[in-house]
């Protein structure tokens, strides 16, 4: 272990340009001299600035997250942990989070995003569990931005870096481009993870003389401030802020990740939480909070990678790869062996007290001395003003020009955002650990719980564009989506875990984004019995004065109690009945039709009625279980005739359809109304009588077959050529000069 | 037959192999922490895929220098079959129980993918389930595949029919589109001189059950099980 040599506490004078580079107002200064009853120095400054730092302390959305359902007879663990947990029966639990790794992924996108990776997986074995699978929702500005190309490549890199040496398998995510994210590009990622019910481990620290323990990786100079770098909107200046951003190591998280389980298994840890954003600052004051203890730490005993760290560096780094964790007395050595045995640094730092007081030592010198409670608990919260976003007019299908249907799909399957994504897919290994029995590609991935036929579902999801129109609607089209695409496969869904992007909450019009978004996905979760169960906010995601598109990304988990009845989306048989499960009206506001086509960014999204979400998508999930259904695809973006190519490109099989009279033909195919499936089955009865039934509009509009798809008038396109836009674009894209 | 599989530091697929033995032959192989010095008696030694002290170095160079390494010298040398899968395949070049190197993919990215592959050599204990010429699909997933060998040690291995698999296309065909990651020759697998050593870089572990997409790997390991019984 290095030993830092003894070099002086910088002490300046507090001014108010330091407390303002400390990204504290003066409103929140004069709270922290109240609380500590003085001015504080510039350690104590530093942990004020990283736990008040909105990243932190969630102070300007803490409000309305709280309006969001979060409960249910499936939920063992809700928001406020390192992550959710629910029961998936048998004794199991998943564990399961995302988290935005955005600011540092715009400066430095390999390293940026590979740590994003790093940190969520510690977030998940945290608790206990094994990390089985990892996603991504990602967000590039325009193609033809100069940076763009460079920051897909290195995003792309850095996840596959990350996730493919640690072992666990990357098997679904989301990509769009739009030039909203030219200067700021977003970077959501989620770990799953399996777990014990009764052996879940928490952030809780208690018991007074318990031994405070550091494992993992060196403490460094990296990092510093990314907390509140994240909390901050960019100005021109952003890429000199590279320094702050962390580097990975995937083999320490991997060694980690085996070192930790491995010392789970014993029942020797009192509580448990990874170093991430704020470093050793957060994870001390969580841990300490949540289980009503006092702290001393010594960070003279912190395993440091350089001399002459200073205290304040020491408190604030964030440097990869590091957990702290409370022990029960006495059990230390056998700890130290099981980190030794995987050469990892250990180290007692400290030990709690029931002072319910942070007391830090350095050269035998207290360097900060402040109360837990008011910190971690009392930060700021506000109820910042905002402004609803103005009803957008509805557009009728007449204004929309009526492009010829075959033409308008190939330019929509080989446009940027409905192109295959392929090319990402290959970079990540999305089959080691030997369970992923959907792989990328489809509505939602699947991964066998190993040693089980039973499979968690797994998506990501979010339609931005809907978001900026109508906040309220966007939000429930998020959690729609992602709800429909794991009752796609078969699953039952059963949480999500969401992370919330947007610009400056200083901003009313922005704010009110913000409030939009969380009354619809609340509204979305309560109606589908889809309850919040951890997530991650992201603010300040503008560079000048332009905002991102408002992008609350969901995550969600379903369980399939047999993955043999799993379906997929790829037709499996010629000469099957083709049935369209929804209603169909032909909604273009807002539409990928509109844009790509018509070159229009305009209108209502389409509204989400949660009944007949619910309605639907219950009869589809009976129907694949009980076997009547071949393949099944949900409709979202492009709509029905998309859906349809995706289908017939899996499958590698075309299929012949009829229009129906009463709607114009390209709102019919591109329209993208809601709470919609396709599938394939041999007989279209069984599946028109079930909807019946249920009171959930179907109508069967053609069969499988042939080798393109055939509009009833004769139109057609070869499914080769449709494959050949699909497969193109991405590798042609970043083969390109830049 | 009995089995171990070495864990290094790093090792990412020792659960999937293991599993896949287990699964087609029915009997667990043991676990082998990369400190020990001590083998148990086996029939097969398995070095498995992942990233070995995080491939900082060369892929597999650490490794190779591990002490287990040494005894799984000594057992290849006295005829006890080596399999080393992906990163097992680089860390028995790296030992030198295998000719050639492994450099960076062609494309410099990472690729996961089903890859077809043509089996030239149906004699070996490792693939005698197999037929010579017979297309079979494994998994590539690596960063590091690309075989490279000069032009004399391509010969000596052609001539010796040490070439045990090599990419292909669809229809068995082995052409430039089908390699994918610039091998040599689309060379996927070789074995030693003796046929007792063989490293390839697909996976066969990883296709063995239809619930994953294939079964094409099982051959391998039931046709070992068969011959080293």
């Amino acid at each position: 272990m290095t030993r830092s040599d003894p070099v002086p506490e910088p002490n300046p004078e507090i001014t108010d340009a330091l407390v303002a580079e400390h990204g504290l107002n003066a409103q929140e200064y004069a709270r922290v001299k109240e609380i500590l009853g003085r001015a504080p120095n510039l350690v104590e400054l530093g942990i004020f600035s990283v736990m008040w730092s909105e990243h932190c302390s969630y102070k300007s959305s803490k409000k309305w997250l709280k309006t969001l359902p979060t409960t249910g007879p499936q939920v063992i663990q809700g928001p406020g942990e390192n992550a959710g947990v629910v029961d998936i029966g048998d004794g199991q639990a998943a564990v399961f989070k995302m988290e935005s790794h955005n600011h540092p992924s715009f400066i430095e996108p390999y390293q940026g995003a590979a740590t994003g990776v790093g940190g969520i997986l510690r977030d998940v074995f945290t608790m206990g569990a094994r990390p089985v699978a990892n996603l991504n929702a990602l967000r590039f500005g325009s193609p033809e931005h100069p940076k763009t190309r460079h920051l897909v490549s290195g995003v792309v890199a850095g996840i596959g870096g990350y996730g493919n040496c640690v072992g666990v398998p990357t098997v679904a995510g989301e990509v769009n481009f739009h030039p909203a994210y030219n200067g700021n590009i977003l970077v959501n990622a989620m770990t799953v993870g399996l777990a014990e019910a009764d052996k879940i481990f928490y952030a809780r620290a208690s018991g007074a003389g318990n031994p405070v323990i550091y494992v993992g990786s060196k403490t460094g100079r990296d990092g510093i401030h990314g907390a509140t770098m994240a909390s901050a909107s960019f100005g021109d200046d952003s890429e000199e802020k590279r320094p702050t951003v962390q580097v990975g190591d995937p083999f320490t998280e991997k060694l980690l990740i085996e070192a930790c389980l491995e010392l789970m298994a014993t029942d020797a840890i009192v509580g448990i939480q990874d170093m991430g954003a704020a470093g050793l600052t957060s994870s001390s004051f969580e841990m300490a909070s949540k289980g009503g203890a006092g702290v001393e730490l010594d960070l003279d005993e912190v395993p440091v990678r350089e001399a002459g760290m200073t205290a304040y560096e020491i408190m604030l780094s964030e440097s990869q790869e590091r957990m702290l964790m409370v022990l029960k007395p006495g059990r230390e050595d056998e700890a130290r062996a099981i980190f030794e045995k995987w050469d990892l640094d250990f180290a007692v730092v400290g030990h709690l007290t029931d002072s319910g007081r942070m007391a830090i030592q350095k050269n035998g010198q207290q360097v900060a001395d402040l109360p837990i409670d008011p910190l971690a608990e009392a930060a700021p919260e506000y109820d910042r003003p905002w402004e609803p976003t103005p009803a957008q007019p509805e557009i009728a299908p007449d204004d929309v020009p009526a492009e010829d249907p075959c033409d308008a799909l190939a330019r929509l399957m080989g446009s940027a955002d409905l192109c295959s994504r392929r090319w990402i897919w290959e970079q990540y290994d999305h089959m080691v650990m030997a369970d992923t029995v959907q792989r990328p590609g489809g509505d939602a991935a699947v991964v066998r719980v190993h040693g089980t036929d039973k499979g968690l579902a797994v998506t990501v999801d979010c339609t931005p564009r809907y978001v900026l129109a109508d906040p309220v609607q966007g939000g429930r089209q998020a959690v729609a989506e992602s709800w429909r695409n794991l009752t796609a496969v078969g699953a039952m869904p059963l949480a999500v875990t969401d992370n919330m992007n947007f610009g400056n909450p200083e901003k009313p019009r922005v704010m009110g984004q913000f409030v939009g978004a969380c009354q619809g996905m609340g509204e979305a979760c309560t109606a589908l019995d889809y309850p919040v169960v951890s997530g991650n906010v992201s603010l300040y995601n503008e560079t000048g004065e332009t905002a991102i598109l408002p992008t609350p990304a969901i995550g969600g988990l379903g369980l399939l109690p047999d993955i043999a009845r799993m379906a997929t989306i790829a037709f499996k048989a010629g000469d099957e009945a083709l049935v369209l499960i929804g209603e169909t009206r032909g909604h273009l506001g807002q539409s990928l039709y509109l844009r790509e086509i018509a070159g229009r960014e305009d209108g209502a999204p389409p509204p989400v009625d949660l009944a007949a979400e619910r309605r639907n998508g219950d009869l589809v999930r009976k129907l694949i279980r009980d076997g009547t259904v071949s393949a099944c695809h949900d409709l979202s973006d492009g709509g029905l005739f998309v859906a349809l190519a995706e289908m017939a490109l899996a499958g590698d099989l075309g299929c012949e359809f009829a229009a129906p009279d009463d709607t114009p033909l390209h709102a019919w195919l591109f329209g993208e109304d809601q709470a919609r499936y396709l599938v394939a089955a041999p007989q279209a009865a069984p599946i028109l009588e079930a909807s019946a039934a249920a009171g959930v509009p179907a109508a069967a509009i053609g069969r499988t077959g042939g080798d393109s798809l055939k509009l009833s008038d004769g139109r057609a396109i070869s499914l080769a050529d449709l494959r050949a836009v699909h497969e193109q674009w991405l590798p042609a894209y970043m083969q390109a000069e830049g | 037959m009995k089995s171990a599989v070495i864990v290094f530091p790093g090792s990412n697929r020792e659960r999937d192999v293991a599993d896949a033995i287990e699964r087609t032959t029915g009997t667990r192989p043991h676990m082998v922490w990369h400190k020990e010095s001590d083998l148990p008696k086996v029939d097969l030694i398995v070095l498995p895929g992942g990233f070995a002290y995080g491939d900082y170095l060369r892929c597999g160079a650490i490794a190779a220098h591990s002490n287990v390494i040494r005894e799984v010298k000594r057992r290849a040398e006295q005829g006890t079959a080596v399999l080393g899968i992906c990163n097992g395949f680089q860390v028995l070049i790296e030992a030198g129980l295998l000719p050639g190197a492994l450099l960076r993919n062609r494309s410099l990215r990472f690729v996961c993918k089903e890859v077809g592959l043509e089996v030239d050599n149906a004699d070996s204990a490792f693939t005698h389930r197999y037929q010579r010429g017979q297309r079979v699909v494994f998994l590539a997933a690596h960063g590091d595949g690309n075989y490279f060998v000069d032009d004399d040690g391509r010969r000596e291995l052609e001539d010796q029919e040490r070439i045990v698999f090599r990419y292909c296309d669809a229809k068995g065909q082995v052409t430039p589109e089908a390699n994918p990651n610039g091998s040599v020759a689309n060379i996927a697998g070789i074995t030693n001189r003796a046929g007792n050593v063989l490293g390839l870089m697909p996976h066969p572990e990883n296709l063995v059950e239809p619930a994953l997409g294939g079964t094409d790997g099982r051959a391998m390991f039931e046709g070992l099980a068969e011959a080293l019984s």
